[in-house]
């Protein structure tokens, strides 16, 4: 699945930038980790109420680049009451997703497809991963 | 109506002289991302003309052989070449002697061989060594680490609002324990021009030498170095339309011969035994190993290129680009320029209020216009102005154009859109 390039400033990406989901500290949280980018500064704290090893609630804060905080607010939006295994598994096809060429997203990625594009600009992968690395080191903690 | 600039005797228009000087750089021709591409990145790196490009490749297809060694016709036109590019960089720093002329990798390598012969020895615990709060950190790291060496003291001059060096507290910080002040000429992130011929004054008023950092003026400001009365002066080869990977000391006759070797090894020694080695003099006992022979021939090349042209006509245009540049972001909402020094090189740092600038320099890509992004290799000039993300900056040279310079206004315009 090859798209313009030029989605990756416009539709999902700029519309989760905007208007992000989940940018709050969840109530109930009982897990915290930090993805940070010690190059540009950036950092995306991510809370997470996980219990019994599922994801009841998950919400971020911090400050980061357009393409940082919409891959977390679309991040909160697809682990949501997954449980941690599944959230694992989410995680390593988002990888596989931004860090290879030439493959068609999996479906299950549903609308982090549209990160997909930041394969053009491979210097932003990493800010793409940055919330998906906190949220790796929270699911790391956790059985299940 | 088109600006002119004077050329010897002749108006020549503008924009005719510099599609004549950008005709010869091979690689501004090119597309990317199908549009032709702008390369408004040129304090990171400048890019090389035909005649570089060929007097190295010519090099390694007539003359290669190594330098200072052998008696056969080759290894001599590589000595001759080789020796020669050292008088061309003697001859455009206006330096007293080629011999004050030190060929390294860059101006990193060429503050460490500073840090480590010449403070390093000097220096006991409790001795400062003064920078400016604009400095690269290749400007800073070094001599943090001779620092920690030695006990010695790193102590900063701050900068003002504009991104000026700030001369009342250099004057208070320049005391009794202050051995060596190590100043930016061009900062890199600001783009501001450092009066470096007070910073020397003052300091050899209390007998202290003084480092200039010239790997961003080098390509933009006049350098005479006998008139800056500095002792030390740093530069990279890439910076100035050169290859990468060869740069220059110089140093002051009398402080380089004072100076032990910093590296050690082959065509830097005059006899060997295992009992005792005699060196050789300066400047070939700083330069030990085969050096870049072929970068060294590219930097002079460079350099004659640059002659050629004439620096008060790259300033001229270079003025007349930046401002161009920074009138048409400004009058784009929410743009802030960081660094006003009244006088500036050609460097425009901004940030656009809530966009970040690897998305600025990501939609400016987009479009094939490369500048960079970041905190520029300055994290404490970018602390400064509260903006631990850095700027996005767009860095200009003698071969950018005016269509370019409204491309770019036009792009950071569509960052705007995109972002309202």
């Amino acid at each position: 699945m090859i798209r313009d390039v030029d989605d990756l400033y416009r539709g999902i990406i700029l519309e989760h930038c905007k208007r992000p989901r989940n940018f709050r500290v969840p109530q109930r949280a009982n897990r915290r980790a930090c993805g940070e980018n010690p190059l540009c500064g950036d950092h995306i704290d991510v809370y997470v109420c996980l219990e019994r090893g599922v994801i009841r609630d998950i919400g971020f804060a911090g400050v980061s680049c357009a393409v940082a905080r919409a891959s977390a607010s679309l991040m909160t939006e697809a682990v949501m009451g997954r449980d941690a295994a599944g959230g694992r598994t989410l995680l390593r096809k988002f990888e596989q997703m931004v860090g290879t060429s030439g493959i068609d997203p999996d479906p299950e990625l549903g609308e982090l497809h549209a990160f997909a594009d930041v394969r053009a600009f491979p210097s932003r992968i990493q800010c793409a991963l940055l919330p998906w690395d906190a949220l790796s080191s929270v699911l790391l903690e956790s059985p299940g | 109506m088109n600006t002119l600039y004077l050329e010897g005797n002749l108006a020549v228009d503008a924009e005719t002289l510099v599609a004549g000087w950008r005709d010869e750089f091979p690689i501004l021709s090119i597309r990317v991302r199908g549009q032709p591409l702008v390369y408004l990145d040129n304090a990171a790196t400048t890019q090389k003309p035909r005649a570089v490009i060929d007097a190295v490749s010519r090099f390694y297809a007539r003359d290669n052989a190594n330098v200072h060694r052998g008696v056969h016709a080759l290894s001599q036109r590589a000595t001759d070449s080789f020796e020669a590019a050292r008088a061309r960089v003697q001859n455009f720093l206006h330096a007293a002697t080629p011999a004050e002329i030190i060929f390294v990798r860059g101006a990193t390598e060429a503050i460490n061989l500073v840090a480590q012969s010449f403070a390093r020895p000097l220096l006991v615990a409790g001795d400062e060594i003064l920078v400016s709060a604009m400095e690269h950190h290749s400007n800073i790291v070094p001599w943090q680490q001779v620092c920690r060496q030695t006990g010695a003291v790193l102590k900063v001059v701050p900068i003002n609002e504009a991104g000026e060096f700030v001369f009342s507290e250099y004057e208070r910080l320049l005391g009794p324990r202050t051995r060596l002040v190590a100043v930016t000429h061009v900062s890199n992130a600001l783009g501001s021009v450092t009066d470096i011929g007070r910073i020397t004054a003052l300091a050899r008023a209390r007998g202290v030498p003084v480092l200039v950092d010239g790997a961003q003026a080098i390509a933009h400001v006049p350098v005479d170095v006998r008139a800056l009365d500095c002792d030390f002066y740093v530069f990279s080869g890439h910076k100035c339309f050169g290859p990468t990977g060869i740069g220059v000391l110089y140093g002051k006759r009398e402080r380089l011969e004072a100076m032990p070797p910093w590296q050690a090894g082959g065509d830097m020694v005059r006899t060997v035994s295992f009992e005792a080695t005699d060196y050789m003099p300066i400047p070939h006992r700083f330069e030990a190993g085969t050096p870049d022979i072929s970068g060294a021939i590219g930097l002079g090349v460079a350099l004659d290129f640059i002659s050629a042209i004439g620096l008060p006509a790259i300033a001229l245009h270079e003025t007349r680009l930046l401002e161009l540049a920074s009138a048409g972001i400004e009058r784009i909402p929410g743009i802030r320029i960081i660094g006003t020094a009244k006088r500036k090189a050609g460097i425009l740092s901004f940030v656009m209020d809530g966009v970040h600038a690897h998305d600025v320099g990501s939609i400016l890509d987009r479009a094939a216009i490369a500048i960079r992004t970041g905190h520029h290799c300055a994290m404490p000039a970018m602390q400064h102005f509260g903006l631990p993300g850095g700027t996005a900056r767009a860095s200009f040279a003698f071969y950018n154009t005016v269509e370019e310079v409204e491309r770019f206004v036009d792009g950071v315009r569509q960052v705007y859109e995109i972002f309202q």
